[in-house]
């Protein structure tokens, strides 16, 4: 059945990768709370598709809570959180937030494998019993994603074989097994030695130019300045200072952010 | 190679207040007390059998056979009795550990009332004196049922294995919760993250995991068990213990409790030394492992 649609109507639309100007990701005033602790108060920003965002701020500033609360890992108080075709503040279901987490997908800095699981396993899992994809599809496309990592030799090995950096870039290629549209990584390198961080962040360079729309919450200033379309500078819960990575790393403008950043850099 | 670096490679010694308290705890967890059965406690044993035994010799008329022909005379008989000590421990084990893992896992049930229900019954059990449960089940179930006119006795040994049965349950409920409730929260995350379901997290991710951590205590309580057996004598079941007793009053001689009573006991010191002993060395490679 043919219906016109309007040209406004652009959910309707395919997606171009790289699509300027639609966000994929929109916040809106979101507070969040654990019992009388305000961790977030009023976050607002938004990410196109294809676009990398970095948040970096100091330790409890509600960073990692606001990742959690973009896959919906943790509900919020108040105001709105849009990811793709979901809004995420008003899924109360299990079921519903699966299906959001089929298309946002998280790194942690703990790298969270499965320890009982081979490297290849770990990546194969979620495809195979979540999405229910055919096991040789995915057998292929996880043997393709550890080569896109390097570790195509690692793949029968198990979490307690790998190192830090090998065991995260397993991580970031289990993640993308889900196909996501969005990728959150919360502090992947910082429990990594400086060594192997190079070989976690080339992976999710990498990742950025294919068109991956990423989220990261890091504590590289050098790597953000790289990759990010924009950076969110936060502090106690809120969003100090956005702009883009030469903007706010050379010429910031609020006295908070150049005490952060000169306390860094 | 971070993981490995967490486990006790470098072993310190604690001030012995805080040792205490660790072992506390890891029992509290376990659900039982920890056995800890070393080589010398068997030399002690076998010490023991033979002062035993010597006692007996020199208290024994001249013309009564010696101590040691009367024990190898009565041993066929003891070991008939301790065959069916371990098949009750078995059978008792088998029963408590299906039901506890479903007990444990309603521990962990999202609905209250499961839950609730699950840890009343967990820690009336655990709590109950062994022998109290033993009585309850001998004197509570019938001898017998009918089912559609065919009457099936019960026999006084299953009652007793279903006694034994429910204090293993409600351990092994513990030693499930406990397990679960082990694993890193990290793992929840990274699964939910990853969109599996609760049921999916669960089985794939949780459980597998929980299986080696499980099987130390596990064993101990198997262990624990095994000794436990000898409780059915008091309810008539004709396990070693009370058969050692028919001897004993079947000899009629003086002198011979300790040789006896030594006896068994190391019977039940050779089964259960090897299961002690390899616990102990589950746990150390399961401590470094993780």
């Amino acid at each position: 059945m043919a219906v016109a649609r309007d040209a406004t109507d652009t959910s309707a639309l395919p997606r171009a990768p790289g699509d300027a100007g639609e966000p994929i990701v929109l916040l809106r005033d979101v507070h969040q709370a654990f019992g009388s602790l305000e961790v977030l108060k009023g976050i607002s920003f938004s990410v196109r598709k294809g676009g990398v965002a970095c948040i970096i701020g100091p330790s409890g500033s509600g960073k990692s809570t606001l990742l959690r609360c973009i896959n919906g890992l943790v509900p919020i108080r108040s105001g709105t959180i849009r990811v793709a075709d979901f809004d995420v503040h008003r899924l109360k279901t299990d079921q519903e937030k699966i299906a959001l987490r089929k298309e946002v997908s998280m790194v942690f800095q703990q790298y969270n494998l499965f320890p009982h699981k081979t490297a290849l396993d770990n990546v194969m899992m979620a495809p195979i019993h979540v999405l229910k994809e055919d096991r040789n599809a995915v057998r292929a496309r996880a043997i393709a994603l550890l080569t896109k990592v390097g570790l195509a030799a690692k793949q029968n090995s198990y979490p307690g074989e790998l190192s830090g950096g090998q065991q995260q870039r397993v991580a970031i290629a289990r993640s993308l097994a889900m196909r996501p549209e969005v990728m959150l990584f919360d502090e992947v390198t910082a429990a990594l030695d400086p060594e192997t961080v190079k070989e976690v962040l080339s992976t999710i360079r990498e990742l950025a130019r294919e068109g991956m729309t990423c989220i990261l919450v890091t504590h590289e200033m050098r790597f953000a300045r790289e990759i990010a379309d924009e950076v969110h500078f936060t502090d106690g819960g809120t969003i100090v200072e956005s702009g883009p990575p030469a903007q706010l790393f050379d010429h910031p403008r609020k006295e908070r952010t150049r005490a952060f950043l000169s306390q860094i850099l | 190679m971070s993981g490995k670096a967490r486990g006790t490679v470098l072993p310190v010694i604690l001030p012995a207040g805080e040792r205490l308290a660790r072992a506390a705890m890891r029992e509290r967890s376990d659900g039982t007390h920890r056995l800890r059965l070393r080589g010398s406690h068997g030399w002690a044993l076998l010490g023991a059998f033979v002062l035993g035994c010597g006692i007996a010799q020199a208290q024994s008329q001249p013309e009564s056979p010696s101590i040691l022909d009367t024990l190898w005379k009565w041993t066929p008989l003891l070991a008939r009795g301790f065959v069916f000590n371990l098949a009750i421990s078995f059978i008792a084990m088998a029963i408590g550990t299906v039901t506890g893992l479903f007990l444990g896992f309603a521990q962990i049930s999202l609905l209250p009332p499961v839950r609730k229900g699950a840890w009343f019954a967990t820690h009336f059990f655990r709590n109950a004196p062994w022998l109290v449960l033993l009585f309850y089940c001998m004197f509570l179930l019938p001898f017998q049922v009918s089912v559609f006119g065919v009457t099936i006795p019960i026999p006084d040994w299953t009652k007793a294995t279903l006694g034994l049965a429910l204090p293993v349950m409600a351990n092994v409920s513990e030693i499930a919760r406990g397990a679960v409730q082990s694993i890193p929260t990290t793992q929840w995350e990274a699964a939910g993250s990853l969109a599996f379901n609760r049921r999916q997290t669960l089985w794939m991710i949780i459980f597998p995991q929980c299986i080696k951590r499980m099987l130390p205590p596990w064993m101990n309580l198997y262990a624990i068990l095994t000794m436990a057996t000898v409780l059915a004598s008091i309810v008539g079941v004709n396990e070693m213990m009370t058969l050692t007793q028919r001897a004993l009053s079947a000899e009629n001689r003086p002198g011979l409790l300790l040789a006896f009573y030594s006896y068994v006991l190391l019977w039940f010191f050779v089964y259960c030394y090897p299961i002690a002993r390899w616990t102990v060395r589950l746990e150390a490679r399961y401590a470094v492992d993780q």
